[in-house]
């Protein structure tokens, strides 16, 4: 059981930082999701805390203990990897027992461990195949099982559901998420999809070039994200996001797009925005419906659009459609038919419209 | 007859007469070596044996003059001896030093990687019998003309870089992510080499070794000019031993040929299903 601390860590690949000097504090028995699209860091800064990459900067502690120079084998973090890495020409029962039996531990206790942790992870029956004679979802809690036999302090999981299919990835998340209440220890978790990290995290961690961007549960990312990258990056669909410039008009600050759409800047925002301020202005697809078959939200602004595709979801239809030459996204939850080139009055509520500077990326 | 029979018919029809044209030299060794003199020097050439006999091999092991010419008998047993001791010997160490070599190409990065590699390459690209001047002078002035450690040396040296560059390609094909689970899993680097790498390129190192084994045990030209005395010579150097002024034993030394063939067939024989590969496969993805 411990926490993790990173303090001032950069990577280095040549010339390249991957990681530039970021803090991050992960909470003892904690779910943490650090999520972010490729090459932002992400897998670098997991792969340092088992000591995979050297750290170039900074120090990283687990428990109270720096880690820095310090072996994997002697961190006493598990890892399950992408790709499985099982050890294809030993037993899944071999493959679980391979680091009690380095660790130099009893026969008996091996067996007592290996198939404790198969029970947890219900694949006591396969204990006497070879990985190769599993399906992917096997491979997969086969890896799990290796991981926590070792009763690690971290456990390390780096992108595990991306070789799986949508539906095999479903499962094995309810399980992930099942398997964390079951041993409660501190995990460390990297994806790129946004989903995951959603509906797994304790706290998520956003990561992009390098840097963090913010921190906090999926509920904060999600209503209050910090930058227009978290932003979009968070939520499906990805938020709408149109730029524009501050003007005024009538003694009110208005935003107006690069097509002459002229839009009110949010009661709550008037204050925060300065004439002549680049902004880009955000509202998810739920935040903008169709008048017709949805509730008229108390602060609205209209405009007229005609339907470019519709996507019949079940509970819910995506509407494409434009704002001035851009095309945006529009969810609601009616079942109503709409069809391409249908003309339809569009409510968007201020109130849930965000703003963020153009330069810096910050939210207003 | 439909089209794909006939097409099957055709396929079959030149592997046959290609197998034919493979192995008739071969054949027609096998043959020599069992039958009389007269026989092989048949004109027309006789076929099909009339009689078979082992007196060449009873006059090559046990020595005895009967049918072999009068020629007294070759130190075979010697031979054997030189050709075992420089052909493992040569081999273990080309094996070790390569498959080191291998594993470094493959897993580590550093300055000039891919120079170094092709530089290792480039040096199988000069044609052996060339080198055998310049190594017999130096030879000469340090004493290794006709020992056992000289020729090893030439051996040791010919087989690395195809070592190198077969284990190279296995090694590359185990993914980074197994020993790095392993040295989380609490292995040094050196356990996890061992206990999860080493094991899972074993097919390739057993490639590696058995075509080491072969070109070292049937290496001709080099070993002709560097062994001098039964204290060095191979068995394959041996095999002029049957040719005087203006006389080839040729049952004789067919009989050696033979000899000479059946330990690499059998040992060919005996890891041959670590020559084709695919231990690695199912461990990763799905």
């Amino acid at each position: 059981m411990a926490k993790v601390s990173l303090q001032g860590v950069s990577k280095f690949y040549g010339k390249v930082q991957a990681v530039k000097k970021i803090d991050l504090e992960i909470i003892d028995k904690e779910f943490l999701v650090l999520v972010g699209p490729s090459g932002c860091g992400k897998s670098s800064s997991l792969r340092m805390i088992a000591g995979l990459e050297e750290i170039d900067e900074g120090i990283i502690k687990i428990g109270d203990k720096e880690m820095n120079n310090l072996e994997p084998r002697e961190r006493n973090v598990s890892m399950v990897f992408q790709n499985y890495a099982l050890y294809p020409h030993m037993t899944v029962e071999e493959n679980l027992g391979f680091s009690l039996k380095i660790a130099g531990l009893a026969k008996k206790e091996i067996e007592e461990r290996v198939h404790e942790a198969a029970g947890i992870l219900d694949i006591t029956e396969f204990l006497q195949r070879k990985p190769s004679q599993l399906s992917g979802g096997q491979r997969q809690r086969v890896a799990m099982g290796r991981a926590i036999v070792r009763r690690p302090d971290v456990f390390l999981f780096d992108e595990p559901l991306s070789n799986l299919d949508a539906k095999l990835r479903n499962q094995m998340r309810t399980e992930i998420k099942r398997l964390h209440q079951k041993v409660s220890t501190t995990i460390v978790y990297v994806t790129h999809d946004q989903v995951e990290a959603m509906t797994l995290a304790d706290r998520i961690v956003i990561m992009k070039d390098g840097i963090i961007e913010q921190i906090g549960t999926p509920l904060d990312l999600f209503e209050r994200p910090a930058t227009k990258f978290v932003a979009t990056f968070i939520g499906s669909p990805s938020m709408n996001m149109i730029k524009a410039s501050i003007v005024k008009q009538n003694n009110e600050l208005s935003m107006k797009t690069n097509d002459g759409i002229i839009v009110p800047v949010p009661k709550d925002k008037q204050n925060s925005v300065s004439e002549g301020q680049n902004i880009s202005f955000g509202f998810r697809a739920e935040d903008i419906v169709p008048l017709k078959f949805g509730q008229k939200p108390s602060s609205a602004w209209e405009m007229q659009s005609s339907v470019n595709l519709a996507e019949p979801l079940g509970t819910e239809t995506l509407i494409f459609t434009n704002f001035g030459e851009i095309e945006i996204v529009s969810r609601m939850f009616t079942p109503e038919q709409v069809k391409s080139n249908d003309v339809l009055d569009f409510a968007l509520n201020l109130d849930r419209t965000y703003l963020f500077d153009e330069n810096s990326g910050l939210a207003i | 007859m439909n089209k794909k029979q006939i097409n099957n018919i055709l396929i079959w029809f030149s592997a046959i007469i290609l197998i034919i044209l493979i192995m008739t030299p071969g054949l027609w060794v096998v043959l020599t070596a069992f039958r009389p003199q007269v026989d092989v020097m048949a004109k027309p050439a006789v076929w099909i044996p009339r009689n078979l006999n082992l007196i060449q091999f009873e006059t090559m092991l046990f020595g005895g003059s009967e049918g072999s010419m009068g020629r007294s008998p070759i130190p075979v047993l010697s031979y054997l001896r030189n050709s075992l001791i420089i052909s493992f010997t040569s081999t273990f160490i080309a094996v070790l030093v390569g498959t080191i070599g291998g594993y470094g190409f493959a897993r580590h990065n550093f300055k000039h990687k891919n120079k170094y590699f092709l530089l290792i390459m480039l040096t199988r690209t000069i044609p052996g019998i060339s080198l055998s001047l310049p190594i017999f002078i130096i030879f000469s002035k340090i004493g290794l003309i006709d020992t056992h450690i000289g020729i090893i040396l030439v051996f040791v040296a010919l087989n690395i870089p195809f070592t190198i560059w077969l284990t190279d390609g296995f090694f590359r094909q185990i993914p980074r992510a197994m020993s790095e689970v392993a040295m989380t899993d609490g292995c040094t680097k050196l356990q996890a080499f061992w206990h999860i790498e080493l094991p899972l390129s074993r097919s390739g190192i057993a490639s590696a070794g058995i075509f080491a084994f072969l070109i070292s045990w049937n290496e001709y030209a080099l070993v002709s000019n560097l062994a001098r005395s039964t204290d060095s010579k191979t068995l394959t150097v041996g095999l002029m031993d049957f040719t005087a002024q203006f006389t080839i034993n040729w049952p004789g030394m067919c009989a050696l040929a033979v000899f000479i063939i059946i330990p690499a067939l059998i040992l060919t024989f005996m890891v041959q299903k670590h020559l084709v590969t695919g231990l690695t496969f199912g461990g990763v993805k799905g």
